[in-house]
């Protein structure tokens, strides 16, 4: 994809971004409100802050499908150190943990055991989640310290979350390193070939590994915010978030064949996706409902290229 | 003759074979420890627990003998299990064979809708499945209006049909060994399986050999969608309940069971025998959870623990000794 095209399919984000704004505030009296804004961000920032990494693993032609389930793990690790009297920090540090190790997991079995991506996290995938049913069963963790709350419901200043603020530093610093940096050309070239790359001299493997990792962390750090955020931890937490942050990531612009795609794009493409859940949320129409919309959304931005590239 | 003997000794016969005494071992120690286990009632139940499995794990082999993955299958089931549900609570006098026929036919559409988007326009097969698998489960919601389907709205005929004994075995397994059946001779009897496990083993080849390896997908497809509908009638006469998230997540344990009975998810490689090997397996540790005292919550973790185990050994086996350099 040339520079051209790139912010073709960027400006075409912002412009969908400011159809959706015009038309929610028409439907709903309230939408522009700094109040409502600030609320809506709530939406997709822990979704968010995992789609950028994601971002990154998928140009370099890998998927983790196990983004959701690691939450669910980091989750409940979580839940039981609160049990055990375990402070705000230390849970945090347990949930951040947990999301590394697993992502290393994950990174280990597609360098170490070769196994492809798509099958190695369709298997821990499993794994976690069934970890979490297997730990907590039918029930509920809830013995979180009150200021454990922070995370997730604290502001920074006025009406800026402490979440919003993360994913707005992190934005900025993947953006600059995906395409600021000699690390980041690399992430490109791995993406689109990984044999020349490794001729190369790019240690392909390393970098997978590494991106695996990193996004198993932000699966942790997403875990501290939404567990934070809920007060609560049941097995079930984060149910189906796999499928929407892997749309964040396509709905960007990035290429699931790798290679190709930009941060801008996946940043406009998490603000598209939380206003429109958002938008539908206000109009009261149940979340099963707006899977149909997140399910023909995903086909049908990888359908548009493929429609386009037949027609030439 | 010598020929069927010879393909008795492929690598694919042999991994069978060994699964398979691996599969009676595990079904010896059970046995050992709880000799009731190999009961001639315990083994049907087994057999009838299994059967659902058993169809949908075939239908999912042939995708991903393709090269495909169908992560959509338990939504497909769950959509038509509604539509049967709905049918007989609307015309209960209708009869089962409508209502299976409604079934069967709205999964092979839907299968279909997932093989097009793979064939016409080359989408991942991933992509689609899970964004359809979403949109299913959604369409369910809208039919049924979030309300349940319960055994007291269905006719008695509809909820006593898989449960129909012949020979000792319910009419659910009896279904399910003769699709295993067709499938075991199908696949290796006919010409169209040929040209599957072709496209599936080299897109490029099979096209100079004048397979459209396009179509071998949109057809595993939508027989993967055709036994996912029927199966998804069976799924709600059975448990006499339908509603939005019955077989919910079900898809990762007919990967699984597809997975440890030895389909390779690089595509070309997998066998009729070894699937139905892999749900049995499954089949006899998620029943033998109870006796063992482990909670049936443990049942996802442990086919999550088999699939790695599975695909660690398989991507063992592949590796070739003299690559210099991985192809990545």
């Amino acid at each position: 994809m040339n520079p051209a095209r790139l912010l073709r399919w960027e400006a075409m984000l912002a412009l969908v971004l400011v159809l959706e704004i015009v038309v929610f505030s028409s439907l709903s009296p309230y939408f522009l409100s700094v109040d409502t804004l600030s609320d809506a961000t709530f939406n997709f920032t822990e979704r968010a802050l995992i789609a950028l990494p994601l971002a990154l693993l998928i140009i370099a032609g890998e998927i983790d499908i196990s983004v959701a389930a690691i939450i669910a793990l980091a989750s409940v690790a979580m839940g039981l150190a609160a049990g055990q009297g375990v402070g705000t920090p230390g849970l945090a540090a347990i949930g951040l943990g947990t999301g590394l190790a697993a992502g290393a997991i994950n990174g280990a079995l597609v360098t170490v055991g070769r196994v492809p991506s798509i099958v190695a996290t369709i298997g821990t995938m499993t794994l976690f989640r069934g970890a979490a049913y297997a730990v907590l069963g039918d029930r509920v963790l809830k013995d979180y310290p009150p200021s454990f709350a922070t995370f997730g419901q604290g502001y920074l200043a006025g009406p800026v979350s402490i979440e919003l603020a993360l994913f707005v530093v992190f934005s900025l610093a993947f953006g600059l390193f995906l395409h600021r940096t000699r690390w980041g050309r690399a992430v490109y070239a791995i993406g689109a070939n990984p044999v020349a790359s490794r001729f190369a001299g790019v240690a392909v493997d390393r970098y997978r590994f590494v991106l695996f990792a990193v996004t198993g962390l932000f699966c942790g750090l997403a875990a501290v915010l939404l567990t934070s955020r809920l007060g609560s931890t049941r097995p079930s937490i984060a149910q189906g978030w796999e499928l929407e942050i892997i749309s964040m990531v396509i709905l960007g612009g990035v290429s699931v064949w790798g290679g190709k795609g930009s941060i801008v794009g996946v940043v406009l493409a998490a603000l598209v996706f939380g206003l429109v859940t958002f938008g539908l949320g206000l109009m009261n129409i149940p979340g099963i409902v707006m899977s149909i919309f997140t399910g023909a959304l995903l086909i049908l931005v990888v359908a548009i290229p493929a429609l386009l590239s037949r027609r030439r | 003759m010598s020929a069927g003997v010879l393909r008795g000794f492929s690598d694919t016969g042999r991994r069978d074979l060994a699964f398979g005494v691996l599969t009676l071992l595990l079904f010896g120690a059970v046995v050992a420890v709880f000799p009731g286990f190999a009961s001639p009632r315990n083994v049907a139940g087994l057999l009838d627990d299994t059967s659902i499995l058993v169809m949908l794990a075939l239908g999912q082999m042939l995708v991903i003998l393709v090269r495909g993955v169908d992560l959509s299958v338990a939504a497909n089931l769950a959509l038509c299990g509604m539509l049967a549900a709905l049918f007989n609570r609307a015309y209960p006098g209708a009869g089962v064979l409508p209502a299976v026929l409604l079934a069967a036919g709205a999964g092979t559409l839907l299968g279909a809708c997932n093989g097009l988007l793979v064939w016409k326009l080359r989408l991942p097969p991933i992509v689609v499945t899970l964004g359809t698998m979403s949109v299913y489960r959604g369409v369910i919601y809208l039919l049924s209006r979030g309300e349940w389907v319960n055994e007291n709205e269905m006719s008695r005929e509809f909820l006593a049909f898989p449960r129909g004994t012949f020979l000792g075995l319910t009419t659910l397994s009896w279904l399910a060994i003769v699709i295993a059946a067709l499938f075991v001779v199908a696949l290796r009897r006919t010409r169209v399986a040929r040209d599957l496990y072709a496209a599936g083993g080299n897109p490029e080849a099979a096209a100079y050999s004048g397979i459209d390896a396009g179509r071998m997908q949109f057809l595993a497809y939508t027989i993967c969608g055709a036994i996912a509908g029927l199966a998804g009638c069976l799924w709600v006469s059975r448990f006499a309940v339908a509603y939005t998230d019955i077989a919910l997540g079900f898809e990762l344990q007919v990967i699984a069971a597809c997975l440890i009975g030895g389909v390779a998810i690089a595509g070309g490689v997998g066998s009729a025998v070894g699937v139905v090997l892999g749900c049995v397996f499954i089949g006899i540790i998620r029943s033998s959870l109870p006796l063992v005292g482990i909670s049936p919550f443990w049942q996802m973790f442990i086919n999550g623990a088999v699939i790695l185990v599975a695909v660690l050994l398989s991507a063992r086996r592949r590796e070739h000794p003299r690559t210099v350099l991985e192809s990545a």
